[in-house]
């Protein structure tokens, strides 16, 4: 007994100790390897050009969404986003067609009225297992034929295992929609912080915030259709969630809370890119890392800062 | 001038009344006082001046020179304002935003409306900080100013007291005053502190099912239902 213990501990030391050689041997590589994917596959460059669009809209959204409490909206939504994928893969449609309509029309319906909490706690928790549940067996059900099920639904709900399995149309859609969302929260950012800060002040001076809570939800559900390529389903949440809480910890002001959390997002998403080039990983969860990474090293510099001022 | 008049308004939600008969009339440069017990009705009023809610029943009018949306207001702090990023000049030029129509950014005239403001508040000193790492009596003069902003005549105040300690109370009182007599702005004032609506108010509106109450404070401490809740506050304060 003990001897297999061993024998199983050890195989398992022997195993990380092949991993960190193989990383070794990838990270010596790694210019050869950059240099090759960004001159041989042009679509490198687009995907890294769609990472930066959606990681900006991700995160200026994402501030909007922590500070009015509803980052859950955002995951719900991912998850109905991937039930609404499913039925179009079963009919064979552009998948887009299908999920960004639906999701819209979802977060009109959750983000209404605002205050009157129609979008409960429970009832994303309900709507978001269901959407999962109901997407996956509807799959299961009619693509019997389809040989390659399980690597369909993980791609959906992890993205795109390798960046270069965009298509050309997704990535052409993809920049005009963020290209989109940026402008729109650029021009309206002033009223987007009045609505955030204090609703009842805004309607009672006259600002239309029944308006901009559907324009934030519209926002909302395209930011997620775009971001499902990037990172897929499950990890939206952390692309929308990461870069305001790291803002918020370095910064009091909201102008430098929504510029450093998209900076930090940028940033974070260029780098899980490289990172998943160089050692061959999946590009959504490495992304997540590097702002799971980010995030760790906020709160260590808000820790000191606070320290110092002690 | 008579800015906004209520002629037998009934307010509530989902068509239940919470308060009705309310006929009253709001002059330029008053001080009004709305005061009533807890559930009397104060705050669904406040709300329906607002625009906020509609009316039930009965006649608001807002006359000429006041438009409906340009009424200042200091609502109760909400649980997300606790940790919300904000400098205090982001705070109070948001109250500017009425003012701005589809422009994505504040104009000069608009910065020049909250400078003044600050100004007028003692609060300049404290624009680039953070709102959330203020103290409460701070916090409010933050949200008087930006109240001040989106207004050029009245503003409604909600409980502006909630929470301060009795210095701090006695100090945003005394600045409410001189906003009304020196700047001529025209207070209307939500209020469970009726000791501090009869020193500070010239008009009382007191909400209660029933009966309500609308005069002037010197009519107010005569009448009988006056007489009444003084004597009943007096009791709880002691």
């Amino acid at each position: 007994m003990l001897n297999a213990h061993d024998t199983t501990v050890s195989s398992a030391l022997e195993n990380i100790r092949s991993v960190f050689q193989s990383m070794g041997v990838a990270l010596e590589a790694a210019p050869a390897k950059l240099d090759a994917y960004f001159t041989q596959f042009k679509f490198v460059k687009f995907a890294l050009i769609v990472a930066i669009l959606i990681a900006l809209c991700a995160a200026l959204l994402g501030v909007t969404l922590v500070l009015k409490r509803y980052s859950m909206i955002g995951d719900g939504l991912s998850h109905v986003a991937f039930g609404a994928m499913t039925v179009a893969m079963i009919f064979s449609l552009t998948p887009v067609y299908i999920s960004m309509p639906v999701t819209v029309l979802t977060a009109v319906l959750l983000l209404r009225g605002g205050k009157r909490k129609l979008g409960g706690d429970s009832a994303i928790a309900m709507l978001s297992v269901s959407s999962l549940a109901l997407g996956y067996l509807l799959l299961n059900l009619f693509s019997g034929s389809s040989s390659n099920l399980s690597g369909d639904v993980c791609s959906i709900l992890f993205g795109s295992t390798s960046i270069l399995t965009l298509r050309e149309s997704d990535v052409i859609l993809c920049a005009t929609l963020a290209a989109v969302v940026i402008f729109v929260y650029i021009f309206f950012h002033n009223q987007i912080f009045a609505v955030t800060f204090d609703e009842d002040f805004a309607k009672a001076t006259g600002t239309k915030v029944t308006a901009y809570h559907l324009l934030i939800a519209v926002i909302t559900a395209v930011v997620i259709v775009i971001s499902m390529n990037l990172v897929g389903a499950l990890l939206i949440s952390a692309l929308i969630v990461f870069p305001a809480l790291c803002a918020m910890r370095l910064f009091r002001s909201f102008r430098g809370v929504i510029i450093s959390a998209a900076i930090i997002s940028v940033f974070c998403a260029v780098f899980g890119i490289l990172l998943a080039i160089i050692f061959s990983t999946p590009v959504g969860s490495t992304i997540v890392a590097a702002d799971l990474l980010a995030f760790v090293i906020c709160i260590i510099i808000d820790a000191i800062k606070r320290g110092t001022k002690r | 001038m008579e800015l906004l008049r209520f002629e037998d308004v009934a307010v509530g939600y989902e068509g239940k009344p919470v308060a009705e008969h309310l006929s009253f009339a709001v002059h330029a440069g008053d001080y009004l006082c709305i005061v009533g017990e807890n559930g009397a009705g104060k705050s669904t009023l406040m709300k329906t001046l607002l625009s906020l809610q509609t009316p039930l029943s009965g006649k608001i009018t807002y006359a000429g020179a006041l438009k409906k949306n340009e009424i200042g207001y200091l609502p109760q702090q909400t649980e997300i304002q606790r940790d919300f990023p904000a400098t205090v000049r982001e705070v109070v030029l948001s109250g500017c935003l009425n003012r701005s129509g589809l422009r994505p950014f504040y104009s000069g005239a608009q910065k020049q409306t909250a400078k003044k403001w600050m100004e007028r508040l003692d609060i300049t000193k404290l624009q680039s900080k953070s709102y959330r790492a203020l103290s409460g009596g701070q916090q409010q003069r933050v949200l008087l100013a930006r109240a001040l902003c989106a207004t050029k005549s009245v503003i409604v105040l909600d409980e502006p007291v909630a929470g301060l300690d009795p210095l701090v109370t006695a100090d945003l009182y005394a600045l409410i005053g001189r906003l009304n007599k020196e700047d001529g702005i025209t207070i209307i004032m939500v209020s469970h502190d009726l000791s501090a609506a009869l020193t500070y108010a010239d008009h009382i509106l007191q909400v209660s099912r029933g009966s309500n109450f609308f005069g002037t404070t010197e009519d107010y401490r005569a009448s009988e239902l006056g007489k009444l809740f003084i004597g009943k506050a007096g009791d709880s304060d002691a």
